[in-house]
């Protein structure tokens, strides 16, 4: 795999092109594309009920090994459960995860930060002193905290990954902001006696949305992976569900005699994660390249 | 500077107040911690004398003021499961805890400050390219399967290290890469942009007009600027590596207070639990105050107003 | 000619873009003689700061120099490694930037950064180092030096940055100093103390002097010798008095006619300009580089007083007839044509 760097992409090219000839999103997004396919797609393309167990069939190794069949291509878990049926049916997780808990994130974090920036002053104080808060808290810790209170499904790990991960976002929309605010044709806007709510729509928003996407991006990442790891410490989503961070946990227990068992997800997590990630640098590549770091 | 530093600490005070209210009222997301105290099936009466006893039926800032007192003298509760103090269980496993996260932040930085200095004096390099490839690698690897991983690899099919435990150094080696790795490539990233912007100033354009040798160019003039936000960049990570520990040790059965917060967390250990996440958020605003007074020593402009 | 301190044949640059190559310098040609102070003056963009950056070899990487001779003093440096060019930077000569502001290095003192100079080309350290440091800041108006030694850059004003900057690069005595727009970035009554600093200084220390600017009057201020450049480009060369009151390229006289003179201009009277763009230079350029830019003024009134003598070997190139040191260039054939009609022109 190659990782197209920024500078050899020429500047005077439309953002299609750019888009076209950058391989790292487009390697990205035929990744994601592809994930989100099978997820939607899942109940005709799983070969079997992901929920189905069958304690005759247990650990049957993937189509690879020399004791795997065609039946069960990526094998079968230690309920007998298809593998690859749940890997699929898994992927509807991740996604569901990524989308939800960056959504609500990005929705926290932006008003923050747009707010911050755009108002200043009390305003900028008040969101910064929270984003320093929420920084000095540790997520991890916090979240698997809170989903054992709660109790864990899929709706609290959602709701708890968007509540804690909306930092970033307000970061960098109020830097976004802060920067736009000072351009003339701001002060043009407000000079005409355009509302507030109308300047911050028609005349920041716009200029924000790319950083936004970029962010969005990496947060889905940065979900997805936290959605596994809670899982995998038995306090995200819960059994029966084909989490992957889920598969990895319940497999665990074998990887020293099939370590498939483990190697199957968590190459699809890695591949759906690192997919993601090229996509956001990608896109920052390709919008602002001066905000690589 | 002394105002700077007062003003850092004033801020860093806040701070530590509102994250103390908000671990004390984890507590009350649960619907009545005596229940969840007592247990599930505990008798209403004992219930009942749970709550006299720990003053769960006074006003919510009344019981966070007098946790608040206790905690600042340094009484964080009794474990529920432990059945000891908290203070004292968190202080003993914190020393192994803090082995761990000095480890790997050390072992990051070592990994990515040169290759960040190496990917920016040559862009577009092969050696450029290696960095970027390993942090984009390393962004995309949940630190709990690479864990799983290395044990398969090095421990059961190479027998290079022991599996779980804390005894000996040996045991410190895989918690140190994978709780290490996952700071590295952020770190890289700053150290490669940060080189790049200030090798393309005016100053290290005079340092060479001057006929500085490379060496003293680069490791002088331009390191000396680019290190400075990768001092807050490592004691944020830092930071964010304490928090990140319990994935860590719950894999190796590394017993620090990361292994301590899974051990209450499944318990139901809320005092425990809320200790910890007070001491890893106190833990982190010192560090960031720390590092900000580097930062500041670092750069003369903050420095010398 | 022994006295030139450099001699730079045929220096060209090319720079890498997007759609080809853009010829940044032309096959320019130019020296300096020893106490003697060369402005090249010009628009920006039109190669000044790249020639430069060119004699110190400082030019970006991506940047391609094709020089045929350079010479600093007795040493023919065209082919210098870049270990042997750090040597001579900083050594045998020196530079002085525009921007006083970012020049310095923000996080080291004035001290830290005047010592390592020395310490490098010298190898002077200690108190004898220090008191050197302190003779030159007090040589370039830093009184009482010693107090700013162990300040940082950001706690000078530009005017005294500029002062360190003059004060380092003069500590290693060089022959050549090159001063990109050193005073572009300062107030004005800053600019005149600064002009007049290094009017001195070189006086006192005999050191040839390229000073970069766009500024006419620090030109008439400060230049023994004037150099014209226009997109990449010397077009006229001459003494500060030749090409004052003599200027002989279309181009020239365009500069000349933008500086309002007081008393000369009426209120109301339009400054002068120059008409249109300076065309862009990427790719194979053989076009008129001058299209597009006249004035009415050139093509009726031609330079009626002036007559040139052409020079063997060098296409549209003359010497303007009664000096020695007065030369001016054309691009093209149409461009002399529209200036000098055939019977001001001579051959050699």
């Amino acid at each position: 795999m190659t990782i197209e760097p920024s500078s050899t992409t020429p500047k005077s090219s439309s953002v299609y092109t750019r888009f076209v000839g950058h391989q790292g999103v487009m390697v990205g997004a035929f990744i994601v594309l592809s994930i989100f396919v099978l997820a939607l797609f899942a109940p005709i393309l799983a070969p079997h009920d992901p929920y189905n167990q069958d304690l005759l069939a247990r650990l049957i190794p993937p189509v690879w090994d020399s004791r795997g069949s065609w039946e069960h291509i990526f094998g079968t878990d230690h309920l007998g459960r298809d593998y690859l049926s749940r890997l699929i049916y898994g992927a509807r997780i991740s996604l569901l995860i990524g989308f939800g808990a960056a959504i609500i994130s990005g929705l926290i974090g932006t008003i923050m930060g747009v707010m911050a920036g755009y108002f200043g002053g009390r305003v900028d104080m008040v969101v910064t002193f929270l984003i320093t808060v929420r920084l000095s808290m540790p997520v991890v810790l916090v979240a698997l905290a809170v989903v054992a209170i709660v109790g864990g499904s899929l709706q609290v790990v959602v709701m708890v990954l968007g509540l804690l991960l909306w930092d970033r976002f307000a970061v960098v929309m109020r830097t976004s902001t802060l920067q736009i605010r000072s351009m003339d044709y701001v002060a043009a806007s407000q000079a005409v006696g355009c509302s507030t709510p109308r300047i911050l729509m028609t005349e920041i928003m716009p200029n924000v949305v790319n950083n936004l996407i970029v962010i969005a991006t990496l947060e889905m990442a940065h979900a997805i992976i936290l959605e596994a790891a809670l899982s995998f410490l038995g306090l995200g989503v819960q059994p029966p569900l084909p989490s992957w961070g889920l598969m990895v946990s319940e497999g665990k227990d074998m990887m020293l005699f099939e370590p498939w068992l483990i190697t199957i997800p968590g190459v699809a997590l890695f591949l759906l994660v690192l997919a993601i990630n090229l996509m956001g640098d990608g896109v920052r590549d390709i919008t602002a390249p001066e905000n690589r770091n | 500077m002394l105002y700077y530093t007062l003003k850092r600490l004033g801020l860093a005070g806040l701070v530590a107040l509102t994250v103390s209210f908000i671990s004390f009222g984890l507590l009350y997301l649960s619907s009545d911690p005596a229940i969840a105290m007592a247990g599930e099936t505990a008798a209403d009466a004992d219930i009942e004398a749970i709550r006299q006893l720990y003053g769960f039926d006074r006003p919510i800032l009344v019981q966070y003021f007098d946790w608040l007192q206790r905690a600042a003298s340094g009484d964080l509760g009794k474990s529920y499961y432990f059945r000891t103090d908290v203070s004292a269980l968190i202080g003993e496993r914190l020393p192994t805890t803090m082995t761990l996260g000095l480890c790997a932040i050390t072992f990051a930085i070592v990994l990515s400050v040169p290759l960040g200095v190496a990917a920016a004096i040559r862009p577009n390099s092969f050696i450029d390219r290696v960095a970027l490839f390993l942090s984009v690698m390393g962004q995309a690897l949940p630190s709990f399967w690479f864990a799983l991983m290395l044990i398969v690899f090095l421990s059961v099919s190479l027998r290079l290290l022991p599996v779980s435990g804390s005894d000996t150094w040996l045991h410190f080696v895989m918690p140190t890469i994978v709780l290490g790795y996952y700071a590295a490539p952020a770190i890289m990233r700053l150290t490669r942009t940060g080189m790049l912007e200030v090798l393309s100033t005016d100053y290290i354009r005079t340092a060479r007009a001057k006929g500085l040798r490379p060496p003293v160019v680069l490791f002088k003039h331009a390191l000396r600027n680019a290190i400075i936000p990768v001092v807050s960049l490592a004691a944020v990570q830092f930071g964010f590596m304490l928090g990140g520990s319990i994935v860590v040790e719950t894999i190796f059965a590394l017993h620090g207070a990361g292994f301590l917060a899974w051990e209450s967390i499944t318990r139901n250990d809320l005092p425990t639990v809320q200790g910890l996440i007070l001491v890893f958020s106190l833990f982190y605003i010192v560090l960031t105050f720390i590092a900000d007074l580097i930062n500041a020593w670092l750069d003369p402009r903050i420095r010398i107003k | 000619m022994s006295e030139n301190v450099l001699d730079v044949k045929n220096l060209s640059i090319e720079i890498p873009v997007a759609g080809g190559m853009l010829r940044a310098v032309d096959s320019i040609s130019l020296h300096v003689e020893k106490g003697e102070t060369l402005c090249i003056v010009g628009e920006s963009g039109c190669g000044k700061s790249l020639t430069s950056l060119a004699i110190m070899d400082l030019l970006p990487k991506k940047a391609i120099r094709k020089v045929e001779e350079m010479t600093l003093g007795e040493m023919n440096i065209l082919n210098f490694s870049e270990k042997q060019m750090s040597d001579v930077r900083g050594n045998k000569m020196g530079m002085i930037f525009q921007e006083p502001m970012s020049s310095l290095n923000p996080s080291f003192t004035v001290e830290n950064q005047m010592l390592e100079t020395l310490s490098r080309h010298r190898a002077i350290v200690g108190a004898e180092a220090k008191a050197l440091v302190i003779q030159m800041l007090e040589k370039v108006g830093i009184i009482p030096a010693v107090k700013r030694l162990r300040q940082y850059p950001h706690q000078l004003s530009g005017g005294l940055r500029q002062r360190v900057m003059i004060a380092m690069t003069l500590l290693c005595e060089p022959q050549l100093i090159i001063a990109d727009e050193p005073t572009t970035a300062l107030d004005v009554t800053i600019q005149a103390q600064i002009l007049k600093l290094m009017k001195n200084l070189q006086n006192d220390f005999d050191v040839g002097l390229i000073f970069i600017t766009h500024d006419l009057g620090v030109v008439a201020n400060i230049a023994d010798r004037v150099a014209v450049m226009y997109a990449g480009q010397i077009v006229e060369e001459g003494s500060v008095f030749e090409i004052f009151d003599n200027p002989s390229h279309p181009y020239t006289r365009g500069l000349l006619s933008c500086i309002p003179v007081p008393g000369k201009i009426k209120r109301g009277e339009p400054l002068g300009s120059i008409p249109g763009m300076v065309p862009s230079l990427v790719g194979d350029f053989s076009g008129c580089r001058f299209s597009g830019r006249w004035s009415g003024d050139d093509e009726q009134k031609k330079n009626s007083n002036i007559n040139l003598v052409a020079i063997d070997n060098e296409e549209n190139a003359f010497k303007v007839q009664g000096s020695e040191s007065h030369f001016v260039r054309f691009c093209c054939n149409e461009c002399l044509e529209k200036s000098y009609n055939s019977k001001q022109r001579k051959a050699s």
